[in-house]
């Protein structure tokens, strides 16, 4: 369980990168511009040569729109069963892997991974995905996190940032978005005291290859929180999507770092924090935070921005 | 638990064994409901089993984690956090082509319901025994069918036990029944919490040997872990697609559920001695009226029914074995030209005075008959209220009243309630 991952001989060139063959395939229907299929490229980047794959869906975008029946856009063995049950559904087949290697019945190398939503995995998932991390299964679930229920209609979850507007959280004469702070489940899943944990953004591809070979060489559970936005539920423009990301990273809302059999890590340093007003002025989700009335709120989300921030620096060892 | 070393090491029983033929390749042994069951589970030895404990199954779970501690089987165990995980992980399991057993009761199998449709749905061969207790509110431990009978629709095989032998017997039949290539459902068998679970009886346990070979080794269609053949499992079916014919074609399997069981319960009648079909019947070739009950009380009621039989008063009895499929053209065949029938159902439906499960599905059975028996339901033992001599007395009583003058005085009726 302690093996150090980070003396695995992978490449993260891209001239390597290119070779590897394409698991989610094209020809899915996802909206153009959608981040989840970007996780799910970079971390499949990561699957080691000669092993075998299994994918885990909960219901959700990523799951609707690429296995239209009889189409499969999943280039790989792939099981989706319920909406609240990804990491339970994938420690069973880990299980009747285990169960029948053991007995010599198969030969090959098996990984398993789960995709799941932030709602299928913040919120209704959470206790399965807690068991399947506590039990120690060598898994791998990864939240492509677009900070609300998207498939359903864009509905507040709790991954979604305080003041955000969702369908579930309006704005109105007496609302200015969502009233509570997002939960930390990366923190959460840390405190099972699982091989590896991370945090990670589509926009920054390079470091989030490298977090996808540790813990495809991770033996034990993995929890990877990658920032997927989504243009039709955070409002801005389709081609938007991997610069928008990249403004969560650059004004720490979304900072990226790893814990690695316990010890925290900052994995991509941010020498210019820029406000995070300068992230949320390009979302429509968060216009209404730009009206005077509402300046105590944006002041707010700046100040919960900067205390977790500093946290996450103490955490890292980075603290001035 | 120490029950099953004590099995194992238990000596070859030489006496007569099973209801028609000496068969010399069983020992008897005196043990609870839920041991029975872990027994089958043992020699079964399933590549993976996925459960959590709930009374009165408790003792299921608990001594198959010693079976698997003990190393006497080559089972993986996954000690799931819900019963909700409990059938997510089987579903996954059993999509990865091993052969995957869980167990649960009441609170635990309503919070499986939604599983237990994907599971059928898609096809997966997992066999649950269920120890039948109560559903909350109030909340209570003790027996009745409600729990099992609010799966009745999810497409799951269903299997009722009149003692531990017969949770025994049925175990091992259902691995058989539910792998099946002209089935592959899943399987549930049913058990009375308490009444069976708890209660010390002789079972007969088959040899190893020969329950391994019953057994045999299951060869799954598809499997998430060939490599040469990846599928995907659980895709998403909307308007252009097959929905409709995948739930025709589930029906089908049930439809041809009915043959697989008879054969199954045959083959296996041919290692124990014991019998088995979708249902049992005692007298009903020249009954004028009759008693069709399922479970534990199928017992006490046969008791009666014999003694009744004895002095000359023309009754009969079906036990009812298999709920689902549910077995409506044997069973209108068996009670044409009957008078009537007392149908006992250990559930109610809160339908507004329409009767238990059993009744209602009996009573459309028999709507085609052109001589159709008059029928009378008695809901009795909610909540593990106990079902006394006398009451069932009570309930003939009014049954033969009905039969000689043709009149049923009250349709449904609350056997034992206090009033
Ligand atoms: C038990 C259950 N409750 C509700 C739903 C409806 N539902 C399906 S997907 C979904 C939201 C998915 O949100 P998320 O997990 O964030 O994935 P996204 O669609 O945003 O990618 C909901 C509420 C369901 N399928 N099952
Ligand atoms: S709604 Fe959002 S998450 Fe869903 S496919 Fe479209 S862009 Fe992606
Ligand atoms: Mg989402």
């Amino acid at each position: 369980m302690t093996a150090n991952l980070t003396k695995q001989k992978t490449s993260t060139k891209l001239k390597d990168l290119v070779k590897k063959p394409q698991i989610l395939t094209g020809g899915h229907r996802l909206c153009a511009g959608c981040g989840a299929p970007i996780a799910v490229r970079q971390m499949l980047l990561g699957v080691p040569d000669n092993v075998k794959l299994v994918v885990a869906n909960p219901t959700g975008c990523l799951e609707v729109s690429t296995t239209i029946y009889p189409y499969t856009s999943w280039n790989t063995s792939y099981i989706h069963c319920a909406f609240e049950n990804a990491a339970a559904t994938l420690s069973g087949v880990e299980t009747a892997y285990k169960s029948l290697k053991e007995q010599g019945k198969i030969k090959e190398d098996y990984r398993f991974i789960a995709f799941g939503g932030d709602g299928g995995t913040y919120d209704i998932g959470l206790q399965s995905l807690s068991g399947a991390l506590e039990r120690g299964h060598r898994l791998i679930y990864v939240c492509y996190n677009n900070e609300a229920y998207m498939n359903t209609g864009i509905q507040r979850s709790g991954a979604t940032p305080m003041g955000s507007w969702t369908t579930t959280s309006p704005h109105g004469n007496s609302s200015s978005g969502k009233k509570e702070n997002r939960k930390d489940l990366t923190a959460i899943a840390a405190a099972h005291n699982i091989p590896y944990v991370a945090q990670a953004s589509i926009s920054h591809w390079k470091d989030l290859v490298r977090k996808a070979q540790k813990a495809f060489a991770a033996d034990g559970p993995v929890f990877i929180n990658v920032l997927s936005p989504c243009h039709r539920g955070w409002r801005f423009p389709m081609e938007n999507t991997v610069e928008i990301a990249r403004l969560a990273v650059q004004s720490c809302a979304w900072p990226l770092f790893e814990v690695e059999n316990g010890k925290w890590k900052l994995t991509t340093k941010v020498p210019k924090k820029i406000p995070v007003g300068e992230y949320l002025k390009h979302q429509g989700r968060f216009a209404h935070l730009f009206k005077e009335e509402n300046k105590d709120v944006l002041a707010l989300l700046q100040e919960n921005v900067d205390a977790e921030w500093e946290k996450l620096l103490q955490l890292c060892g980075e603290a001035e | 638990m120490a029950i099953s070393n004590k099995l194992i090491n238990s000596q070859t029983n030489k006496e007569k064994t099973g209801n028609d033929k000496t068969i010399n390749n069983s020992k008897a042994v005196a043990i609870v409901g839920t041991d029975a069951v872990s027994e089958a589970m043992r020699q079964i030895n399933p590549d993976v089993v996925a459960a959590y404990p709930i009374t009165p199954q408790t003792a299921i779970v608990e001594s198959f984690s010693q079976l698997v501690a003990d190393g006497l089987v080559k089972t993986h165990m996954v000690t799931v956090e819900s019963e909700h995980s409990a059938m997510s992980a089987a579903i996954g399991a059993s999509a990865a082509g091993s052969r995957v057993m869980t167990c649960t009761s009441s609170q635990g199998l309503a919070y499986m319901w939604e599983l237990l449709y994907i599971a059928s749905g898609l096809r997966l061969p997992i066999v649950m025994p269920n120890v039948n207790r109560a559903l909350s509110a109030p909340i209570n431990i003790h027996c009745d069918h409600s729990d099992s009978m609010g799966a009745r629709d999810a497409g799951w095989i269903q299997i009722f036990s009149e003692n531990a032998q017969e949770a025994y017997d049925n175990t091992l039949q259902a691995i058989r029944i539910a792998e099946n290539p002209d089935i592959l459902l899943p399987v549930m068998v049913l058990l009375d919490g308490f009444i069976i679970s708890h209660a010390i009886e002789r079972v007969e346990i088959i040899d190893n040997d020969i329950v391994s070979k019953f057994v045999g080794d299951f060869n799954p269609p598809y499997s998430l872990l060939d490599s040469q053949n990846p599928v995907s499992v659980g895709t998403f079916d909307s308007l252009y697609g097959y929905f409709f014919e995948f739930k025709r074609q589930q029906e089908e399997a049930m439809l041809n559920a009915f043959k697989v069981i008879k054969d199954v319960g045959k083959e296996f009648g041919e290692i124990s001695g014991r019998h088995y079909g979708l249902f049992e019947s005692v007298g009903i070739e020249d009954a004028e009226f009759a008693i069709i009950a399922t479970g534990s009380a199928a017992g006490t009621i046969r008791h009666l029914v014999e003694d009744m039989r004895s002095r000359g008063i023309p009754i009969g009895m079906i036990k009812l074995r298999v709920y689902r499929p549910f077995p409506a053209k044997e069973l209108a065949e068996a009670l044409s030209g009957l008078k009537a029938v007392a149908v006992f159902d250990r559930s109610d439906t809160f339908a507004g005075n329409m009767g238990g499960p059993i009744f209602i599905e009996l009573r459309s059975s028999l709507y085609d008959l052109q001589q159709r028996p008059l029928a009378i339901n008695y809901i009795y033992g909610l909540g593990g209220r106990d079902l006394s001599i006398e009451l069932i007395e009570k309930a003939l009583g009014e049954l033969i009243d009905a039969a000689r003058s043709g009149q049923v005085k009250q349709t449904v009726n609350y056997l034992g309630l206090r009033e």
